[in-house]
């Protein structure tokens, strides 16, 4: 479960270079509103991420017409997952998504849905996980945190978001690596969970850092180690668990999808313009900001990092159960 | 004192003329987005977003707040005009509303219901401004357990209000709980009652499909068959000396005002629970202490305020924990959530620190938001009222047509409008089999809150009931919502009693 990690300039280098390649060639362009679904709720991480985009679109002009962004977040993205299938073919849909993406058709394979047919956009980032503690724990790294976990046993409480999702699958880690028995309890959105670990309602969390930080700065709760393969600037204490000697890397894809069967001229179009949001002073601040890693990817190379991610979740949901 | 300083720095931003200016755009846009039954804060704040861009941040912030606002009092319009909730925190307007309407009160309680938002505007953000910081703390101390007492209370006190017919009041709310239940349950994964696998039952049964179908297409077809021809939906007449008469009137219902004010905003600061609960929580409370609880239902101008007031109270409420906290305390801050992310402004502990001009102008532009709102609401009824006079042959077609489009627009899929004429039909023949439809509305609100904190309390807890009412906050709200639950029947026995001696 190793990831490769890109550089950051090489990858802003090769996105500009992708738009100006895609400029000469463009003659598609979209001939009525896009389409923008999203596949979470609203005010979710994945939901403020498809805001800025779109913000991002308007503010500099990048499309025509404007992109009109639709919630589907039912089923844990099987809605929105359906609804580009019916799409086939249709060149003024797009898609946010998350890792439900591959999850979600391996789960429920009564959908139908081959995400190989979808066509690729842009890998827009990889959002991060963290172990979190409330301060008032005491606990301050990770052998603690597992002498801690071992001896409360199944009282042990890792809020997280739904069943299934990428927060079960990382605590299914921590139970496997570290031999213990963390009770997993679900919540609606990873907001809510990070307030029931600073409210003291759960013992520990694995909230990516844009949902933790504002408790994190206020000296509420405290990040442990984390699930990336070098440490992360924002949180330069947290050390990785591969330092930990556990070869442990998890991602949280941030990317756009087409309709299956989009014309190549429309998937051109669409590219460029997630390219230049990729590059824009907004997404790269909040890169920033939010810790979130990952260069801009699209083309075959999405692909093939696509499936390779849904092998990867195979394994996974199959080591715990779900499948 | 620090914080009046503070305010009034807050007060220098928003009376620039630029902020002033949106603030008095956002009051007036928002009051028709509140009145437009289906369209609502969420989606009005949602749309209007990306048109920010082109002012300043703060200036940004207030003018997607000011929304907020106005949709709150605009809510109220359609639940009094046309009987529909436009939002789920205006369902408790519509039942006394809605009545005093159709006995050509329309204008009174119309004043009635500007008048108490004014009230729970003002309470709210005064609250707000002294007490933000520590109130914070609460909301924090509220989980799951804290969370399900706070539901149990609000069903406890609306058990009392479906009327005489327990048994009917029963099945309605159940039919709205299992109604709650499709789609994805959250906690085991699974979708739920989707009937096959259909793409449009996933995200569940949204509140507004339910209500717009019961309350609007049911409603509908109800007075086409009671009123053959000619009739109006309601008589009525405006005039000065009428406003005049109302606005002193206000003082009648100056205390069911002032109680909603303050349950809407305790209510409101709870992350999850947002404003609906709290107006629920409002009307019944008002109707219990009222001395004459039986003319509610029948069109008691505080069964207006109450309800009215809880919900503007709740509206400035909710933005504590999303400030505070970072956690949206109803699906509108989410999006105001969103907004503010995308600004570079970061809700939470240190927002108050780090952005605090900002924090203070929103507070103070809050301030100013509510007296707009309730100068434009006022300025804007004599044209409400024109509509109601409109034959209902005119009226009835337009309606119709809010409420389809209505029904699509948050989702986008004709699923939800199809599901909307079936509930229409089946609102249509309830309400002739004399079956109450509020509770099965509520139901189908709180439900799903209900549902998930009593789970997720219980899985913490290895199953044991215990949790509810061992733990210092959720169990003496607990104790109260048994008790509430048990008072009609209390009551029932000592009517029958009474009636036995006689």
């Amino acid at each position: 479960m190793i990831k490769r990690k890109m550089f950051m300039p090489l990858l802003v280098l090769v996105s500009s270079a992708a738009v100006f390649m895609a400029g000469p060639v463009q003659a598609w362009a979209p001939k009525k509103p896009v389409d923008f679904v999203i596949m979470a709720g609203k005010g979710g991480g994945a939901d403020k991420m498809a805001r800025l985009m779109q913000t991002v679109i308007e503010k500099h002009g990048f499309s025509s017409k404007p992109f009109v962004p639709i919630n589907k977040p039912g089923g844990s993205g099987a809605e929105a997952l359906m609804h580009m299938k019916s799409k086939q073919g249709d060149n003024h849909t797009v898609m946010v998504t998350l890792n439900s993406f591959y999850t979600t058709p391996l789960r429920q394979p009564g959908l139908d849905v081959d995400i190989s047919t979808f066509t690729p956009v842009g890998r827009m980032a990889e959002d991060t996980f963290l172990l979190w503690v409330n301060v008032d724990s005491g606990i301050t790294n990770v052998d603690e945190f597992v002498a801690a976990a071992k001896a409360a046993g199944n009282q042990w409480i890792m809020a997280g978001t739904g069943k299934g999702q990428e927060d079960q699958l990382l605590t299914t880690f921590l139970n496997q690596a570290y031999g213990l028995s963390i009770k997993y309890v679900p919540f609606k959105g990873g907001g809510r969970v990070a307030k029931e670990l600073a409210g003291n309602h759960c013992n520990s969390t694995v909230n990516n850092p844009s949902e933790q930080l504002g408790f994190y700065e206020a000296g509420k709760t405290r990040a442990i180690a984390s699930f990336t393969p070098t440490r992360l600037p924002l949180f330069p204490d947290a050390p990785t668990f591969r330092e930990l000697g556990k070869d442990y890397v998890y991602f949280m894809q941030r990317s756009v999808v087409g309709a299956p069967g989009m014309s190549d001229e429309a998937a051109a179009y669409y590219r460029d313009v997630f390219a230049r949001v990729y590059a824009s002073d907004e997404w790269q601040a909040y890169m920033k900001k939010k810790s979130l890693q990952g260069g801009f990817l699209t083309g075959p190379k999405l692909k093939s990092y696509w499936a390779r991610e849904k092998a990867i979740h195979k394994v996974i949901l199959k080591d715990i159960g779900e499948i | 004192m620090e914080i009046l300083e503070l305010l009034g720095q807050g007060f220098g931003i928003a009376l620039q003329p630029l902020n002033l200016g949106l603030v008095i755009l956002g009051c007036a846009l928002g009051l028709f987005i509140g009145a437009m039954p289906g369209l609502g804060s969420v989606n009005g704040v949602a749309i209007l977003l990306p048109m920010t861009f082109l002012v300043p941040p703060t200036g940004a912030i207030i003018f997607l707040a000011a929304i907020y606002y106005g949709a709150m009092y605009g809510g109220a319009i359609s639940s009094i005009m046309l009987g529909i909730p436009g939002a789920s925190t205006a369902v408790a307007t519509t039942f006394d509303g809605r009545p005093l309407a159709l006995a050509g009160k329309a204008d009174q309680a119309l004043i009635t219901a500007a008048g108490a938002s004014f009230i729970g505007g003002t309470i709210s953000i005064v609250l707000f401004t002294l007490f933000a910081p520590p109130l914070a703390e609460v909301a924090l101390a509220f989980g799951a357990a804290e969370e399900f007492a706070l539901m149990m209370l609000a069903f406890a006190t609306f058990v009392g209000l479906g009327g005489d017919d327990i048994p009917k009041t029963l099945f309605s709310i159940f039919i709205g709980l299992a109604l709650s239940a499709v789609g994805l349950d959250i906690i085991s994964g699974e979708p739920r009652l989707i009937f096959g696998g259909l793409p449009g039952f996933f995200h569940g049964i949204h509140f507004l499909v339910l209500a717009i179908g019961i309350y609007g297409i049911g409603e509908m077809l109800w007075t086409i068959e009671s009123s053959h021809d000619g009739v109006k939906v309601s008589q009525a007449s405006f005039g000065l000396g009428r406003i005049l008469t109302h606005l002193k009137g206000l003082k009648g219902s100056i205390k069911a005002s002032v109680m909603g004010s303050f349950l809407g905003y305790f209510v409101g600061i709870l992350p999850a629970a947002g404003a609906t609960p709290g107006s629920i929580m409002a009307y019944g409370a008002a109707k219990t202490m009222s001395r004459n609880p039986d003319s509610f239902g029948k069109g008691n101008v505080e069964g207006v305020a109450a309800p009215e007031s809880a919900n503007n109270a709740a509206s400035t409420g909710s933005m504590l924990p999303m400030l505070t906290l970072g956690i949206p305390g109803s699906p509108t801050t989410a999006i105001l959530l969103g907004g503010m992310v995308i600004w570079g402004l970061e809700p939470g502990p240190m927002l108050f620190i780090e952005h605090q001009s900002f924090v203070w102008g929103l507070i103070a532009s809050l301030y100013v938001a509510n007296v707009f709102a309730m100068l434009i609401n006022l300025a804007f009824i004599p044209a409400f009222i024109a509509v109601l006079r409109m034959p209902f042959t005119i009226l009835a077609p337009i309606i119709f047509v809010l409420c389809v489009v209505g029904g699509f627009a948050p989702t986008q899929d004709m699923h939800d409008v199809w599901l909307i004429l079936i509930f229409g039909v089946v609102g249509y023949l309830m309400r002739k089999l004399d079956y109450p439809l509020a509770p099965a509305v509520l139901a189908i609100v709180l439900g799903p809150l209900a549902e998930t904190s009593m789970r997720q309390a219980l899985l913490m807890s290895d199953g044991s009931l215990m949790v509810f009412i061992e733990r210092p906050i959720s169990g003496p709200i607990m104790g109260v919502a048994i008790v509430l639950f048990l008072l009609p029947i209390v009551k029932l026995l000592h009517q029958r009693r009474a009636r036995a001696s006689a």
